[in-house]
């Protein structure tokens, strides 16, 4: 096998002697986000030691086997849950959590939207790719109005989740979504998100060519990244638009960024307000 | 009038020129980079790797401008491109 060079950043980040190459299909969105992931975290140069790296189950779940931080692999939804333990017992930890569409919205779709509400410092890139791809791909609540899986051979007929939107009336701090194809985007929307205080929720539309795409017929991998490029507009491009050509575009962009009180600070100063009172009467006993 | 908003003494633009390493064992013939590089440096190839996929060949290297792109796109970390050398623009 070909020898990587040191320079190369990729090497830095990742178990490259252990477990390349990866389970994921050709033309899978998932290692372009691994790849923006990585610049992500080179460009603001963490310790690997400084971050840890939850996921759930799934295809995007997969990532923290190839990447050298310290990772979780949990249960299936769970993975805002344990994400929450750890940052509660090691708050100085930057916690990054990767689910699916189904993972996060489906299972642990509370877990989410309380994560949310709580405003805990998390950083939550999901990898929306509209089905199940692990299982053999059933629809998940991502899947749109008439598209075919394997337990919708008819269509589907559930309205879709906007999770975007979900996040919003959740109240996290910092929502943006962005797009597999816009690898230069979804670098700098994760950089900003992994340095956000507060709970930061980065959705990133992915291509799954091999089961969504071959029941719908949405062609080879590079016609997936094509449509996505054509029906996935910026902010500014998509209220240019007038409402018939609305139809079936989403927009990506930051939807929202403010500073909100977090939670592991309000818990360490609640706990050290109740200390210091009860200091207070310990003294007054001796 | 021309002069006046070229600063003096100011260096000719360089034009980088990269050179591109391609893993082939690892590569799952996704054909991202010969659809998105730019300045159409590479090719799907006919040869096959150890697990049966094509890889891509390179067919025109003295295009490539060291970009990075096909870096970025590709899913199985199997292509980058390093700096090679600096060279000015011809006029």
């Amino acid at each position: 096998m070909q020898k990587i060079p040191q320079k190369i950043i990729h090497n830095k980040y990742l178990r490259h002697r252990k477990k390349f190459p990866h389970v994921w299909c050709p033309g899978c969105s998932n290692g372009i986000v691994l790849g923006a992931v990585i610049r992500a975290v080179a460009e603001l140069e963490w310790k690997r030691s400084d971050i840890t790296m939850v996921s759930g189950i799934g295809c995007s779940s997969r990532m923290p086997v190839y990447v050298d931080f310290n990772t979780l692999h949990t249960l299936h939804g769970r993975a805002i849950a344990f994400a929450t333990g750890v940052k509660l017992f090691k708050p100085e930890l930057k916690v990054i959590v990767v689910t699916g569409d189904g993972d996060a919205t489906a299972i642990g779709g509370n877990h989410f939207i309380h994560a949310a509400r709580r405003n805990i410092d998390l950083t939550v890139i999901l990898l929306n790719n509209y089905i199940y791809g692990m299982t053999g791909g059933q629809y998940s609540p991502t899947t749109p109005i008439g598209d075919r899986t394997t337990t919708t051979p008819y269509g589907n007929i559930d309205p879709a989740f906007d999770i975007c939107e979900l996040a919003l009336g959740a109240g996290a701090a910092f929502v943006a979504r962005t797009t597999a194809y816009h690898a230069t985007e979804a670098q700098t929307f994760i950089k900003k998100a992994l340095v956000h205080k507060g709970f930061s929720l980065v959705e990133i539309i992915c291509a799954c060519p091999i089961i969504y795409g071959r029941m719908n017929k949405k062609g080879d991998a590079p016609a997936m990244m094509k449509s996505m490029k054509e029906n996935i507009l910026s902010i500014k491009a998509y209220e240019k638009l007038t409402e018939e050509q609305k139809e079936g575009k989403i927009k990506r962009g930051i939807f929202r960024e403010v500073i909100k009180p977090e939670y592991t600070e309000e818990y360490d100063k609640l706990v050290k307000s109740l200390q210091a009172s009860i200091g207070e009467v310990d003294n007054d006993r001796t | 009038m021309r002069y006046w908003e070229v600063p003096f003494g100011k260096e000719k633009p360089k034009t980088p020129i990269g050179e591109i390493h391609i893993l082939k064992e690892r590569c799952k013939g996704c054909g991202f980079c010969v659809e998105y590089c730019p300045k159409d440096v590479l090719e799907m190839s006919d040869e096959f790797n150890s697990k049966g996929y094509h890889p891509p060949k390179i067919v025109n290297e003295e295009n490539c401008v060291n970009c990075g792109l096909c870096e970025m796109i590709c899913p199985e970390f199997s292509i980058w491109c390093t700096l090679k050398e600096e060279v000015a623009l011809e006029n």
